[in-house]
């Protein structure tokens, strides 16, 4: 157990490195000087090249890596390109803005998702089972500002009955604000939706073709009994697992969302960074997101591990 | 009392069509590949025909016909340079199916390949190729294809790129365990006695057995592949305005849906989840069929 969960992180730790370098190579190979960028097309040649000497992007790719890497590790993110200040604080903000957002998501989602995927399951074969699998699947492919868009023309145009944007303002009451994330969140959950009713759908059917759940049925246990105690314990353990790989999607997810609904998250931010060049928010934002994704992740597997007896004693893997 | 009368009548059909009929009848039989299949057709069809079948000429504004709502000459209203929306939509098809289908055809191709050799050779490709597989995994794909999108600039040939690689581990995945299975198969023994050389027991022997895996990841890729590309045309990272684009037409007009003209955005949106439905129609009822 120990050892899987240090096995685990020190697979995180290697990825997130990759991460770093992916990020750093995107972030400077990008065509567009940014000295260039900040100062317009009508500077002089000699104020570009200060200004780049300044922000340090004329030195040698493998030393700015060097400068870049022991900054983030002691805590500095560098200067906002866009803003010209640090952009800890801006990264900060908009990742409490969208975890928000990605908390409201969840907490429809998951049990949405798990009670979808086991009727599905106990009407195997069915109409319902049908229904839940296919519009499940159509949802999980219809792209977020797609069904976005619909329900901003449903409930905020034609309705009038909840707000288009999801920023509430500053100071806005907790009521006011989950009131303008509603809509935004429903695009998220739609997506989801499908992928965790599958898992789940495909873990209760197998627990109920098992040989205990027979065994159970045949010893005379009522059929509410043996789905409770012997279908559903074991059919809801990979559904956490495939909760925790959704949660890349859902970070994809909420660059769109937060665009279309103009709301002040890490998407937006990353989306915003990239249209202006700004090249260490971009990387700055990039990483946070890989980092918050590594740990759920992490989370994710140790708490699976934690759940299955036989991994839990007999060591993962 | 369900289970009795549903049951049998399944068992029924499921008997009668594997007694006789090819997979391709077995298909036509089922409603929502119908359903389906005659949106993708129609797509299709626009995608090919787009500019003889438009009423107007998607490109051509007018200054004196902006914002209209949907009318008798309009049927989906104009937009803000005052073209025509439902010409804008039909001819639209074509550039997101182009990119999709050729994104995922790279995807597919690279991946199948892969994951024969890492399937029928094993060792250090498998390794590697492992590797590789849970590299791309482990970090967020919307957000890796954001960065090379960025980094490389916006244009189609980039859009479909970065999707075929983003794809190629992930089919890789899939036909790697296809051809573990094959491996463990009689006439794979028999063609190794025979002494067929590797590559023909790979592509001629090993491969038309895993084509049907490879046809249904064909598919399902297909409509990843349209999300992705809808999403990144929607950032701005996709086709360029003024070329019509489901995703870039909501891009450049979703910021005038709170004014009220609710039109130009609704109906590409529209567009993209019928064909995305469409596709899963016709993915979900091949997977039925190879599974009966």
């Amino acid at each position: 157990m120990a050892t899987y969960i240090l096995k685990r992180l020190g697979l995180a730790l290697i990825t997130l490195w990759l991460l770093s370098v992916i990020v750093f190579l995107a972030t400077q190979v990008v065509p567009g000087d940014p000295g260039r960028a900040i100062l317009g097309n009508l500077a002089a040649p000699s104020a570009v090249r200060a200004l780049d000497h300044q922000l340090g992007v004329d030195r040698p790719l493998i030393e700015q890596y060097w400068t870049w890497i022991t900054g983030l590790l002691h805590g500095d993110f560098g200067t906002s390109t866009q803003f010209r200040a640090p952009v800890e604080p801006y990264v900060q903000a908009a990742l409490v803005n969208s975890l928000k957002l990605a908390a409201l998501a969840f907490v429809i989602v998951v049990p949405l998702g798990i009670v979808g995927g086991v009727v599905a399951a106990l009407n195997y074969g069915r109409p319902a089972d049908r229904i839940i699998s296919v519009a499940g699947l159509s949802a999980t492919t219809v792209p977020e500002f797609v069904s976005g868009i619909v329900l901003i023309v449903i409930f905020g145009v034609a309705l009038k009955v909840l707000p288009v944007s999801a920023s509430a303002g500053a100071g806005a009451s907790p009521a006011s604000q989950f009131q303008h994330l509603i809509l935004p969140a429903i695009p998220l959950v739609l997506v989801l939706f499908g992928y965790i009713a599958r898992m789940a759908r495909a873990g209760t059917i197998e627990a109920l073709n098992s040989d205990y759940a027979r065994t159970a049925t045949l010893k005379g246990l009522k059929r509410s009994v043996v789905i409770r105690r012997h279908v559903l314990r074991n059919s809801l353990l990979p559904t956490i697992t495939v909760i925790a790989t959704q949660l890349g999607y859902l970070i994809g997810g909420l660059v769109v969302v937060e665009v279309l609904f103009n709301y002040q998250g890490i998407g937006q931010l990353i989306f915003k960074a990239a249209t202006a060049k700004d090249f260490p928010m971009l990387a700055a934002g990039v990483l946070t997101i890989g980092v918050v994704y590594m740990v759920a992740t992490l989370i994710a597997d140790i708490l699976a591990t934690m759940l299955n007896p036989r991994l839990r004693l007999g060591g993962a893997e | 009392m369900t289970d009795v009368v549903a049951a049998p009548a399944a068992e029924v059909t499921v008997a009668r069509g594997r007694g006789a009929l090819p997979a391709w009848r077995l298909l036509l039989r089922r409603p929502t590949f119908i359903v389906g299949a005659a949106i993708l057709l129609f797509w299709v069809v626009c995608a090919v025909f787009g500019h003889l079948v438009a009423p107007q000429d998607p490109l051509a504004q007018s200054l004196l016909a902006t914002n209209k709502g949907p009318s008798a000459a309009h049927w989906f209203g104009t937009d803000q340079l005052g073209r025509d929306v439902f010409s804008r939509v039909l001819v639209g098809a074509r550039s997101i199916l182009v990119i999709a289908f050729f994104a995922t055809l790279l995807g597919t191709v690279a991946g199948t390949a892969l994951g024969l050799a890492m399937g029928y050779l094993g060792g250090v490709i498998d390794i590697v190729g492992g590797r590789l597989v849970e590299a791309v995994l482990a970090l967020p794909l919307v957000i890796v294809a954001f960065l090379f999108i960025v980094a490389v600039g916006p244009s189609t040939l980039t859009v479909i790129i970065v999707i075929g690689l983003v794809f190629t581990p992930l089919i890789a995945r899939t036909v790697r365990s296809a051809v573990l299975v094959e491996r463990q198969q009689d006439y794979l023994a028999s063609a190794r006695l025979l002494g067929e050389n590797r590559s023909y027991i790979m592509f001629i022997e090993v491969l038309p057995n895993v084509l049907p895996v490879v046809l249904v990841e064909f598919t399902v890729r297909l409509g990843y592949a349209i999300f992705a590309i809808a999403s990144l045309s929607f950032l701005g990272f996709g086709v360029q305005p003024p070329t019509p684009d489901w995703g870039a037409d909501i891009s450049v007009n979703y910021g005038v849906l709170p004014a009220g003209y609710w039109w130009m955005t609704l109906f590409p949106a529209l567009a993209i989840a019928s064909l995305v439905v469409a596709i899963n129609l016709v993915t979900d009822s091949i997977e039925q069929v190879i599974a009966s």
